[in-house]
């Protein structure tokens, strides 16, 4: 790790100053950060310790104006394993769970697991080319190991896949992020806060400097109670990244669909939601027709690179199941069996 | 800003009050094994993808190579060397021996500090769940079976009929494609 100065910040005030100054970034949780800090792909100059914020209310869940708040500094285990999130949310519980390991989730936090950075074979080596960690050197992932790697809304610039579980499901349940600075508050709709990479990977998120996320919003989500699904794809059963992963959820009335969200995980920049998929479902039957229909319009521009071309057939795939589970119901898709 | 500065920290670790002056780059791990003698926790990836490194913080498992030791100023560090108390083991520790949990024994002491973690957060219903939250901590012998035994026993589940009621609580994300 290169040398740095390190700081606690005691209240949120007085942490935002030193935010501000120029390559200072807060630390939290830290599973990412001084992970990519050991492999010298970040190299800030100084950290500030946040996590003394948990005694100003930052590791705070609660019920809020008919939704949910989710405090930064709430622990990803601590927010899958709380009473409401568990009874109201299944989608972000079951979402949570499905990520990393007991440990890093006991570390990781809410406002950090928005904030990861691509598990990316070159971004990580800095012996390698990477736009997103130095723009302008080209992309190597394009033509070499992408088994990983994006299919949808890539660029010329950088086909990286943003790591995440949790955010898929707050993607699909429309989630607010909300932020602070020197400057003011402000919040974020989820699916303006991760950007597509286009000509700048080097930039993973509409977070500006200065700003740290304070908590994140959910609105209420009762008509998605008992019919939630997230589906992961990954290369061994447990603690490893998505393929492809699948937030699915119905309101349905009988066999009718009444409302409809799906979000992937595995397969882009950001999490990958197409919400004219989703207005195409209402009025339809739930059944296999719908849900191939559903998975045909949100992949399409979908391409491969070559190690990862499977992707296509398996996201479409992935769909098609998640919906068949949640169609079957929440409780079928916690045991996974019959 | 003195980039080399050091940190004066105390930790309460194995139930004793310990200072030490750090860098801020040390991690909490190598804080544990260089500079506080306990060789227990064991080194493995250094990337928080085996789990080796796992102690208790403030009763909770954690990967000690992604924390920092100055983040960990006036918290309470449990290892593997205070597990025991006296000469009698932890249950973990003497359901370890009875199952025959290892062969080499380098992934062990996170092994049981993770169990311990696991049994504390009390969200293991069965041996699938057990198999699930155990899933941070790597055995590149291969004693997985044995391992999930020996956990199981301590918490007085029964091995004998695996993946029934599967999944408490969202474990089970879905049936596996790949």
């Amino acid at each position: 790790m290169n040398p740095f100065a390190f700081s606690q910040a005691r209240d949120i005030d007085a942490a935002l100053p030193l935010l501000a100054a120029d390559n200072a970034r807060p630390v939290a949780g830290g599973t990412n950060l001084l992970d990519l800090m050991k492999e010298g792909v970040m190299t800030p100059s100084q950290l500030v310790d946040i996590n003394p914020l948990e005694h100003a209310g930052l590791d705070v869940i609660e019920e809020h104006e008919g939704g949910l708040r989710l405090g930064a500094l709430a622990r990803n285990a601590a927010t899958a394993y709380h009473d409401t999130v568990r009874s109201r949310y299944p989608l972000l519980s079951a979402a949570i769970l499905a990520g990393a390991s007991p440990q890093l989730r006991n570390m990781a936090t809410n406002g950090g697991n928005l904030l990861q950075r691509t598990r990316c074979v070159y971004f990580y080596d800095v012996g390698t080319p990477c736009n997103k960690r130095e723009p302008g050197t080209g992309c190597p992932a394009k033509n070499g190991i992408n088994r990983q790697l994006g299919i949808l809304g890539t660029s010329e610039q950088c086909i990286a896949t943003h790591p995440s579980d949790m955010c898929v499901a707050l993607r699909a349940l429309d989630a607010t992020v909300h932020v602070k600075s020197s400057r003011g508050e402000r919040a974020i709709p989820f699916a303006e806060f991760h950007r597509l990479p286009g000509d700048t990977p080097q930039i993973d998120t509409n977070l500006q400097p200065g700003e740290l996320i304070t908590h994140i919003t959910l609105p209420d989500a009762g008509r998605f109670i008992e019919h939630s699904a997230y589906i992961k794809v990954r290369d061994r059963l447990s603690y490893a990244f998505a393929l492809v992963s699948v937030a699915a959820a119905l309101d349905l009335d009988g066999g009718t669909i009444r409302a409809a969200r799906i979000a992937l995980g595995g397969v882009a920049h950001k999490p990958w939601r197409v919400e004219e998929a989703e207005a195409a479902l209402v009025g339809k039957t739930a059944g296999e027709a719908a849900f191939e229909q559903a998975a045909e319009r949100i992949l399409q521009g979908a391409r491969g690179y070559g190690q990862n071309d499977f992707k296509l057939t398996l996201a479409r795939n992935a769909i098609v199941q998640a919906l068949t589970t949640a169609m079957r119901g929440t409780e079928f898709a916690k045991r996974g069996t019959e | 800003m003195n980039l080399y500065q050091q940190y004066p920290i105390r930790l309460r670790i194995n139930d004793q009050d310990r200072d030490f002056d750090v860098e801020s780059w040390v991690t909490l791990l190598d804080l544990l094994r260089e500079r506080a003698g306990l060789t227990g926790t064991k080194k493995g990836c250094d990337h928080g993808q085996c789990g080796a490194c796992t102690v208790l913080v403030d009763g909770k498992r954690v990967n000690s190579c992604l924390t920092l030791a100055v983040m960990q100023n006036g918290h309470e560090v449990t290892t593997i060397e205070g597990m025991a108390k006296g000469d009698e083991l932890h249950p973990l520790q003497q359901a370890f021996i009875e199952q025959d949990a290892f062969q080499c024994g380098y992934c062990t002491p996170g092994q049981i500090c993770s169990a311990a973690g696991l049994i504390a957060e009390g969200q293991a219903k069965t041996v699938d769940d057990v198999r699930e939250l155990m899933s941070g901590n790597l055995c590149r012998c291969g004693a997985y079976p044995q391992i999930r035994q020996a956990v199981c026993k301590v918490i007085g589940i029964k091995e004998d009929k695996p993946g029934a009621a599967s999944g408490a609580d969202g474990f089970t994300t879905g049936p596996v494609l790949a």
